[in-house]
């Protein structure tokens, strides 16, 4: 018995220091904390947005709910590879089946762990992405993607499994911010919306030197196939997108194959570069890093313009008079509107 | 797979569970195919190297015994020293190779070549002197040369010891298994808290701009750095093959409180030192041909003609034992330094105790901490040998000792926090060894003390998971005798 409780005791001690430990991405780096963000009201939402800071930072759902009374999430993270998109669409199917998923098309780009960087980088986005998801055979799945052949050890997967294994040497840097939120966190986001209320104009136009290759990587490929598999599966209509970021670069050639690839699988494409007209974007308000992603206003037209295709052409319902729901979303909005107004310059 | 991972980890943990599930007479079976697992991890090559020594190393010694059976004792005497011969000539061939190969090219070494040699090559010498029997089965011969806790840095067994422990039935005895577990965790502290934390400081002091005192600074750390790493490693191999049940020989008594060289090698990794002393020092200082050359130097000069088996064999002794670390020109002078401190240090003994009784230096205690730190600096400065395999810069640096006092702690790639953890991992290591010089085993100790023995076990692991340099972030060096 004594030694029954003495282990307890060890392993108490173990994880309340793992909790200390781990980075809570509440005041610095928010985005971190996205993926951990889950609902109580999952099981809800029409529409699921998916993909990197360019569907975080420029679709609000608030707005969805307000102008077409659309429910949605975003499961949104910042670099997030097309494999971690897949087995965060997969994870999602365990709770949700919504109307729509929505996809940034932008990480096509990358086709292999090894093209997303440096190990050091690519290390700290997947951190990011993966340390607050659930534990589920998708996790495992998605940590396994997201390694090189050489990462992909025993020695780095047993520190996703007990985390307190990475970060055992941030007690030197640990800060208030540990501290206060050591036994909870709070909500960042606003149904995976991370708000930004500053304003830096767009000025110059952004060029990057040409690539030696357009075509996107098979693995690449292989996922976006996966994800409108998995998506027929349960019935759900995939929508592509490509949001309005100036930067990175969109090039043509890379339009040309994910509109023939749309085309090919009778999915909806829309790239919003192309309608940042109708849309409304003035680059000179909406954006608060000159052009990367949107601000709040921003996003709210964009969400506006969205909304408008999600109702009308993929027939997302208006759910503004569905009883209970109607609470939860006033809630919602009037955090968003109180954060909107706290923080805008 | 190195000590220091977590793929070891579980895999000791597996092998744990299997090796006291299964019926005792079949745990050497275990045993060794966790080994061939074990080694399997460091690449298949490396197999290839170890099966051809254990495979000569079993044909020869069944032949020799074979001859010893059949053939008159002279006849099997001179088939059985061609056939040793052979053995001999293919492995350290073979091992020479590999270390002119790691001199030239540039390439690996095939993991703990150099402490499976030895020990395999120990057996066959033992064998063809008739002090030990031949195993005649091939399978319990290649446990005794891939028992995998030994394997990577030692310490060297002898047959006679090791081999019936190895074969022997281990009924599971937590006492065993928690002493086992305790000095795991301590060698993981000396590595991973205190070695690995000064190996860049280490690297940094080797370049060509730290002269004057930076240099014997270097030589501090250094031996802080080898020190950790070293018995850290030979602590968590003997921890793991206590957990087994299975005892292996001692390869370190706290050095550093050595009051002299001779003492200092008595002290300082043991079994190499007694594999040397057994096979290369004995049969050398016996010879006939040194015999010989004894009796004939005796006639001119009798005290010199008397000791010149001594000095010969202690200069081959030395050499081989410094060709065995690697075939560059640092560390046959490092060999040859060892030789001439220890032969200089003996001739001169009675002239110390002189000294000594002159002025009862003996009876003043201080005097005591003075030798010690004496010996420790002599060996600081012969052991950085090791670090410079361009011996004219060794001889540069050592010229430059009293040149310049400046040095810059703080561009050494350590922090404040990194010394603090250091000086107190340092104190906490010079705390251990001196409970231990004066009172023993520690673990023993604090066995009838059950709460205070598991809260310091518990705050030493805290200690190691958070203060450990391993991870991701950290490039984990494996340990530094895995080279030889």
């Amino acid at each position: 018995m004594k030694k029954c409780t003495f282990w307890a005791l060890c392993l108490g001690s173990l994880y309340l220091l793992q909790m200390l430990l781990v980075p809570k991405y509440m005041e610095q780096s928010p985005e971190g904390a996205l993926t951990g963000e889950y609902y109580p009201e999952a099981g809800n939402h029409d529409v699921i947005f998916i993909g990197d800071c360019e569907v975080y930072e420029n679709f609000s759902p608030i707005t969805l709910w307000q102008e077409y009374g659309i429910t949605s999430h975003i499961r949104g993270s910042a670099q997030q590879m097309i494999w971690q998109s897949y087995y965060l669409l997969e994870e999602t199917f365990q709770y949700e089946t919504p109307e729509v998923v929505v996809f940034n098309v932008l990480s096509m780009k990358y086709d292999t762990p090894q093209s997303t960087g440096s190990q050091s980088r690519r290390e700290a986005y997947n951190r990011m992405t993966l340390d607050t998801m659930r534990w589920s055979s998708s996790k495992w799945n998605a940590i396994l993607a997201s390694m090189t052949e050489e990462e992909r050890q025993w020695e780095a997967m047993a520190t996703y499994l007990v985390p307190i294994l990475r970060y055992h040497d941030r007690w030197s840097q640990l800060t208030n911010e540990d501290f206060s939120y050591w036994f909870h966190r709070d909500r960042v986001s606003h149904n995976g919306y991370l708000m930004q209320t500053g304003v830096k104009p767009y000025t110059d136009a952004y060029a990057e030197p040409p690539l030696a290759d357009y075509q996107f990587g098979e693995n690449s490929w292989h996922y976006l196939d996966k994800m409108v598999s998995l998506c027929a599966e349960y019935g759900t209509q995939l929508v592509l997108i490509k949001a309005p970021s100036l930067s990175p670069v969109w090039w043509p050639e890379w339009e040309e194959q994910i509109a023939e690839y749309a085309g090919k699988n009778d999915l909806l494409y829309i790239n919003m570069l192309t309608c940042q007209k109708e849309i409304g974007i003035d680059w000179s308000r909406d954006t608060y890093d000159a052009g990367l992603h949107l601000n709040v206003w921003g996003a709210e037209k964009v969400s506006r313009w969205l909304g408008k295709i999600l109702s009308g052409q993929c027939g997302v319902p208006d759910r503004r008079d569905q009883e209970g729901l109607a609470e939860i979303w006033a809630e919602k909005v009037l955090r968003y509107e109180s954060e909107k107004k706290e923080t805008q310059p | 797979m190195a000590f220091a991972s977590y793929s070891f980890l579980i895999f000791l943990a597996a092998l744990l569970v299997v090796y006291y599930t299964v019926p005792g007479r079949v745990q050497w079976v275990f045993l060794l195919a966790g080994s061939l697992l074990f080694y399997l991890g460091s690449g298949w090559q490396n197999l290839v190297y170890m099966l051809l020594t254990a495979t000569s190393t079993y044909a020869a010694t069944r032949l020799m015994e074979r001859n010893q059976r059949v053939f008159d004792r002279k006849t099997a005497k001179l088939r059985n020293r061609g056939w040793l011969l052979l053995c001999l000539g293919l492995n350290f061939g073979l091992l020479g190779v590999c270390k002119l190969r790691l001199t030239f090219e540039d390439l690996l070494l095939p993991m703990g070549i150099s402490f499976y040699m030895f020990q395999s090559m120990g057996y066959v010498l033992d064998v063809y002197r008739g002090s030990q029997r031949a195993e005649g089965n091939p399978a319990k011969l290649l446990l005794f040369v891939s028992y995998f806790p030994q394997l990577i840095q030692g310490p060297i067994s002898r047959f006679s010891e090791l081999g019936p422990r190895l074969l022997a039935s281990h009924p599971r005895n937590e006492e065993q298994i928690s002493f086992g577990l305790q000095r795991i965790l301590w060698g993981y502290f000396k590595k991973l808290v205190i070695a690995d934390r000064i190996a860049p400081a280490v690297a940094a002091l080797r370049g060509p701009e730290h002269t004057g005192l930076s240099f014997l600074v270097l030589t501090v750390f250094y031996a802080i750095q080898i020190y950790g790493d070293f018995t850290g490693g030979i602590d968590i191999a003997i921890g793991v093959s206590e957990t087994l049940g299975i005892r292996l020989p001692e390869n370190f008594v706290r050095p550093f409180f050595s009051k002299n060289t001779a003492e200092y090698w008595r002290r300082w990794h043991i079994t190499l030192g007694a594999w040397m002393k057994d096979y290369i020092f004995y049969p050398v200082s016996v010879s006939a041909p040194l015999r010989k050359l004894s009796k004939a130097a005796r006639r001119r000069w009798p005290k010199f003609g008397k000791r010149l088996p001594v000095y010969a064999a202690s200069l081959a002794t030395w050499c081989c034992t410094g060709i065995w670390h690697g075939v560059t020109p640092n560390f046959l002078l490092w060999g040859l330094l060892n030789c001439g401190v220890i032969v200089i240090s003996g001739e001169l003994t009675p002239l110390y105790e002189k000294f000594h009784s002159r002025f009862h230096l003996r009876e003043k205690g201080w005097y005591g901490g003075f030798e010690m730190l004496r010996t420790f600096f002599l060996m600081n400065l012969i052991r950085i040998v090791d670090l410079f395999p361009d011996v004219g810069e060794y001889f540069r640096r050592l010229g430059s000792l009293f040149t310049s006092w400046y040095v810059p702690f703080s561009d050494l790639g350590l922090t404040g926090l990194d010394y603090g953890i250091l000086f107190l991992g340092c104190m906490l290591l010079f705390a251990v060894s001196l409970l231990q010089e004066r009172k023993g085993s520690i673990r023993e100790l604090l066995w009838e003390h059950t709460r205070l023995r598991y809260i310091l076990m518990f705050l030493l692991f805290l200690t190691v998971l958070l203060m450990g340099n391993y991870g991701i972030g950290y490039e984990p060096g494996n340990f530094i005798y895995n080279q030889f």
